[in-house]
């Protein structure tokens, strides 16, 4: 897509502006509508925005497929991890008290934060992972077939 | 509805993967108005923005086209009006729309509703069941949606790679 | 129409309307043969589903399950069920991902057989059984079949 100037430059501005949002979305789903699974697919979504306009490699470079991988298993890792601590410390599994036993409340907004970062971490990378393994087979299509 | 007719008629795959698209928005402003704004906001963004990325993916990799149907659709027309006659009997006695009575209503909604603010003080009432009150069952989600992920690598990443190791070698050879 | 009321009528014709909605998903499902068809097909039945399963925890002047901020609760404000709403939040990007594994599937079918239609899959199919057939059935006593 080398000729979509407009294209090009609104996606310079947007990629940023929806990794902020998934972010918003992703901290401030205690708050108001959202959380880790919304935060995951639409800072997913920015990555694949630029590797549609621009190319995959370049998305690649910053986020390789191995890291990609690698970040998959770490979400799921977080989450169960938090259920695995509470348990080695004497509560129930996945009993957020165990991260603040004195102040309960403290402990199931940390423990809220701790797996909804985990779901957000796999999801986005379930993401892009499953859509660069698309792209990396797909023939590149010239603008002319659009 | 429109749009679920139209998607049987056409035979151009990309005009129906671009309403299975608008399918999946309108469906989010649907949800909004039955106040489930978690929903939408996840319909929006899953429905309306990867799915249809994914779907251009596989055309691309594909064919574009559908070729005209060879059965006679009458026998699949019978089975799906038996099954939605059924289902539709099966709904006679359902509470009505909005009843603020029906039984899903009574039962574990409440006890959350009122036990929420003092346990987790967390304002979302939708993230608290979900990480907290329900945190089994989204370990389980998300260890599905990693396994899908892991589907989906195993599938296609690693046969690529494969291609291309042995398109070396013949070149080397 | 007697003994059946107008609320009755109203009251129900979300269930129906879905109903509607997740028989033309199914419609697509078994009379199509198009594999990339049938995965939108059970796409419309599983929003279908997910639609039903939100209309039903909708309360009668009901509001978005958020508290107030300053976690002061006005228990005059009634909240829609929110239980249906985290099920179906997950069904959905459990979804999506499941989705994306059937159309990785679809194209590795598409690089084996080169269609993605039921009918040219099915032929093939057929053909490779009857060479297999044709060569090994002397070997298993079935002669020249």
């Amino acid at each position: 897509m080398r000729h979509h100037l407009i294209l090009r430059v609104i996606t310079k501005i947007l990629a940023g502006t929806i990794m902020l949002f998934a972010f918003y979305v992703q901290f401030h789903g205690d708050y108001s509508p959202g959380g880790g699974f919304q935060a995951g697919v639409i800072l997913a979504v920015a990555f694949i925005l630029y590797g549609l306009v621009f190319s995959v490699e370049t998305v690649q470079q910053v986020m390789p497929p191995w890291l990609v991988h690698r970040t998959m298993a770490l979400g799921l890792l977080l989450y169960a991890g938090t259920g695995v601590f509470s348990l080695l410390t004497g509560y129930n599994f996945l009993d957020y008290t165990a991260l603040a036993p004195h102040q309960p409340e403290h402990g199931q907004e940390l423990g809220i934060l701790l797996v909804e970062g985990g779901v957000g971490i796999t999801v986005t990378a379930v993401m892009l992972s499953i859509y660069y393994a698309f792209v990396g087979r797909t023939p590149v299509i010239g603008d002319e077939e659009w | 509805m429109a749009i679920g007719l139209a998607a049987v008629r056409t035979r151009s795959l990309f005009a129906l993967v671009m309403l299975s698209g608008g399918f999946s928005l309108i469906s989010a402003a649907l949800f909004v108005t039955l106040d489930a704004v978690d929903v939408a906001f996840t319909e929006a963004a899953v429905g309306a923005g990867v799915s249809t990325v994914l779907m251009l993916g596989t055309l691309a990799l594909t064919s574009r086209y559908e070729r005209p149907p060879v059965h006679r659709p009458w026998l699949p027309l019978f089975v799906v009006t038996v099954t939605g006659a059924a289902l539709i009997y099966g709904t006679l006695d359902m509470p009505n729309f909005g009843d603020a009575n029906a039984p899903a209503m009574l039962h574990v909604m409440p006890e959350y509703l009122a036990r929420e603010p003092h346990e987790i003080g967390v304002p979302n009432i939708v993230t608290a069941i979900l990480a907290s009150y329900r945190g089994y069952d989204t370990l389980g989600e998300t260890a599905v949606v990693f396994t899908a992920g892991i589907g989906v690598v195993a599938l296609l990443a690693t046969l690529a790679r494969r291609r291309r190791r042995r398109d070396g070698e013949e070149e080397e050879s | 129409m007697q003994g059946v009321s107008w609320e009755y009528l109203v009251g129900h014709a979300n269930y129906w309307l879905f109903v509607t909605l997740m028989m033309t998903g199914l419609y697509i499902v078994v009379a199509r043969g198009n594999f990339v068809k049938k995965i939108i097909g059970l796409n419309i039945f599983q929003s279908a589903v997910i639609m039903l399963y939100i209309s039903m925890g909708k309360v009668e002047g009901g509001t978005a399950p958020i508290f107030p901020l300053d976690g002061e609760i006005d228990p005059a404000i009634t909240y829609t069920n929110p239980l249906p709403h985290v099920l179906m939040l997950t069904a959905i990007v459990v979804g999506i991902a499941t989705t994306s594994l059937a159309l990785a599937l679809i194209v590795r079918i598409r690089e084996e057989y080169g269609t993605i239609e039921e009918q040219d899959i099915w032929e093939a199919e057929q053909e490779i059984s009857a060479r297999e057939r044709r060569q090994y059935g002397e070997v298993f006593g079935e002669a020249g079949k």
